[in-house]
């Protein structure tokens, strides 16, 4: 017989709570978002003797108000799931300041368990705890770990199994906030015990009261009764006479006060470290001139690392998906027209294929992510790019995913999630796809040479990027005016210190993300490529009316016949202004499931058959029918309009929301639209 | 020694320990500051403010870095003042 028991894993940001629950799950975790709001929400199992524990990993936090969103998502989680275990990540080498949450989650009542985590930094420190004695104040049982080596593991689970079974343990004491604050206090449990009394069976009537006098948004909304908060009013203000401060900061300041007590009696520092590595290094990395140099150099290692050594995995992929379509495409007979062989080699293959071998790429960008987050240095980068960023109204850290924009929107869009903001979150979001990704750049090295002499190559390139930018530049300060309005964050920030990443974590990171886009690539991207696939192959002409023409010549009247092709033909009208044609038109329709599509699809449609003609390459071709204005505005175009189909999928995924993928998805083509039409019809007077 | 002057964190020196006198910012981030550990009378420890360059302050044993902004808004005074 098994015994269940859920165990939530608590803790400041950089405790090292992330290493603990990888000790325990493994790779057997479940990574899913919480209902309705943006935060990561990771679960797992982990058998022990006769026990199946489910650790569920909490948002890191460093306190339980209603200051942000995690902090809200870990108190819900706690109050309305009841675990049955709290186990409270404590870095033990920054006590006081890791205690302060704990002291929050005695005030909830919850069975808690203390893992004094990094204690052999503690030790270094020259920190000596008394342990035993800490216990009893907090009445806890701790455990001494050291999450990265996977020291104290099975002292801790001893300790979570043997606090389950004790549950139900009322505490003794509780944190004693001084005279008046507690004689306020006990008016207002009063007023709600009588008047709120659904409220206090859920949260608990001294919880309730500590935060209704902490001003605490979510409670104060839930409490309907104007008695009650006319009392709260009346305390708040009685205690802000009295102490010249807001409650909630004397609450806190208590808190200190109770930990520093606890602290006093239990902890002796024998040796005070002044210089520590972590501040040697500071001085180079964040050195005012060295800084940013060291800072780009490191992206610039990124970008090369996933791009230059992503492309022989790739290379491998690609080489299997076209040996795989070979096979496969052999159990028809050699000129066959099956539809089904087309849908699966052409379709499905295609499509799905042409996205997985990416996945080298994703694995490489996260692994060097999850490198500079676990080493300490993306705290540092944020930093860096704070300056600039903020000029825009963004947070540093908000540089990160943009950066990674340029190689695939994807992963970029995944990558907001070090934002906290949700503001600032939703505005890098909406705009990475400006940055031009590694599909688009297939789409300028057709059009470039295509139009322009070989001195103009660069430049050009060098524009459109310019370009993309400076329009993201100017979305972002639109977004921030207008519909995600808000106080750009004052800059507030733990400065973790520098530690060497473990091989373990950094592999778990890559999986899991990895994973993420797998089961994307099974799922939306193979839906959305048969859905292309019909569209680009039906309805059929008739096929007695072509079988003198060449193959190159069937295959571009069966595109125009096709759903597609009609498309192109029926938008022509509103693509002239733009000096687009209904070919033009076709390949952009066919782009939106992949940029890179744009490509292949204008050289079908151009793949016209006589030999002589057939000597002219594509780029030739084009530059026959088009003048250099429209190869620009075909970039242009392209740069902006709407996102591929993956990312509007991720987009959709990541905002938890429907609209905010179809705001980008329009709002993005409008765009794209009104700056092509500016640039072709100015363009087309000037030339 | 309530008499004693306060002035901006930011216009203390590198090396220097003061300690918090009041936060002038919004009650949410006065609360999340508080959270963190920045509460009046707690001992801060400038550890680098050299301009241009992170604002970098420790306290209780964890190493903030600070947006300029935010350091006008703390107003910290002297230590020395047993």
């Amino acid at each position: 017989m098994t015994n269940k028991i859920t165990a939530a894993l608590a803790g400041n940001p950089n405790s090292g709570k992330t290493s603990i629950f990888n000790q325990f799950t493994g790779a057997r975790q479940h990574v899913g978002n919480y209902p309705g709001v943006t935060v990561e929400k990771k679960q797992g199992i982990c058998r022990y003797k006769d026990y199946e524990i489910a650790f569920v990993d909490l948002p890191g936090t460093y306190s339980l108000n209603a200051y942000s969103t995690e902090e809200l998502v870990a108190r819900n989680f706690i109050i309305s799931e009841h675990p049955d275990v709290v186990v409270d990540i404590v870095d033990a080498s920054g006590i006081e300041r890791n205690l302060y949450l704990t002291t929050q989650l005695i005030e909830l009542n919850v069975p808690l368990v203390l893992a004094f985590n990094m204690s052999d930094i503690a030790e270094q420190k020259g920190m000596v705890f008394d342990i035993e004695q800490l216990s009893k104040l907090l009445e806890a049982k701790i455990v001494k770990t050291i999450g990265n080596k996977g020291k104290g593991k099975t002292e801790l689970l001893d300790a979570i199994i043997e606090t389950a079974e004790q549950a139900g343990k009322k505490r003794t004491h509780k944190i004693n906030y001084g005279e008046e604050i507690e004689h306020e206090l006990g008016k207002i449990e009063k007023a709600i015990y009588d008047r709120e009394n659904h409220l206090t069976k859920k949260y608990g009537t001294r919880w309730l009261a500590l935060k209704l006098l902490e001003q605490d948004e979510e409670i104060i909304a839930n409490v309907g009764n104007r008695e009650v908060l006319d009392i709260v009013a009346a305390s708040t203000e009685h205690l802000k006479s009295i102490f010249g401060d807001n409650p909630e900061v004397v609450m806190a300041d208590r808190r200190y006060g109770f930990i520093s007590g606890a602290c006093q009696e239990t902890l002796k520092t024998t040796v005070e470290l002044r210089h520590n590595y972590s501040d040697i290094i500071d001085t180079v990395v964040t050195h005012r001139i060295l800084g940013l140099p060291i800072f780009l150099l490191l992206m610039y290692l990124t970008f090369v690392l996933t791009f230059k050594i992503g492309k022989y995995p790739m290379d491998g992929l690609e080489w299997f998906f076209g040996w795989l379509a070979n096979t496969l495409a052999g159990f028809w007979p050699a000129g066959s027209d099956s539809w089904l062989k087309s849908l699966i080699v052409d379709g499905v293959l295609g499509g799905v294929g042409g996205v997985l071998v990416f996945l080298p790429n994703i694995l490489l960008l996260f692994m060097m992510i999850a490198l500079l987050e676990d080493s300490g240095y993306m705290a540092r980068a944020a930093f860096i790019m704070d300056r600039i960023m903020h000029k825009i109204g963004l947070h540093g850290k908000s540089f990160i995913p943009m950066l990674i924009g340029f190689g695939c929107s994807v992963p970029a869009i995944m990558a907001t999630r070090i934002l906290e903001n949700k503001r600032s979150r939703l505005t890098t979001i909406m705009v990475v796809p400006l940055m031009s990704c590694g599909a688009k750049l297939t789409i300028y090295a057709l059009i470039i040479p295509a139009f322009f002499q070989e001195d103009w190559h660069g430049p050009m390139m060098w524009l459109i990027y310019l370009i993309g930018i400076i329009l993201a530049i100017i979305c972002i300060k639109i977004l921030r005016l207008t519909v995600l309005r808000g106080e750009t964050e004052p800059f507030v920030m733990e400065l973790p210190p520098y530690r060497v990443p473990t091989f373990k974590s950094i592999c778990i990171h890559m999986w899991h993300r990895g994973w993420m886009y797998l089961r994307k690539a099974g799922t939306i991207i193979l839906a959305v490529s048969i859905v292309l696939w019909f569209a680009m192959s039906y309805p059929k002409p008739n096929p007695d009316s072509y079988t003198e023409l060449t193959p190159q010549q069937k295959q571009q009247k069966k595109l125009e016949y096709s759903v597609i092709g009609r498309l192109g033909q029926a938008i022509e009208p509103a693509l002239k202004p733009l000096g687009f044609d209904w070919k033009i038109g076709t390949a952009l329709i066919g782009a939106t499931a992949a940029k890179e599509v744009f490509v292949s699809q204008i050289s079908i449609i151009y793949a016209v058959g006589s030999d002589d003609e057939s000597d002219l390459t594509l780029r030739q071709k084009l530059r026959a029918n088009y003048t250099p204005l429209t190869g620009f505005c075909i970039m242009l175009f392209c740069l902006i309009y709407a996102p591929c189909i993956a990312t509007v999928a991720i987009t959709k995924q990541e905002t938890c929301s429907w609209r905010w993928a179809m705001v980008q998805f329009f709002g993005l083509t409008a765009l794209a639209y009104i700056v092509t039409l500016i640039v072709y019809q100015i363009g087309s007077r000037i030339f | 020694m309530e008499t004693q002057q306060t002035k901006p964190l930011s216009a203390i020196r590198s090396g220097e320990k003061v300690r918090l006198a009041s936060v002038t910012a919004g009650r949410g981030l006065n609360s999340r500051l508080a959270s963190m550990g920045l509460l009046p009378n707690v001992e801060i420890t400038v550890v680098n403010n050299r301009h241009p360059g992170p604002f970098v302050i420790s306290v209780k044993g964890s190493r903030m870095m600070l947006g300029r902004g935010m350091a006008h808004k703390i107003m910290v005074c002297s230590c020395n003042d047993k």
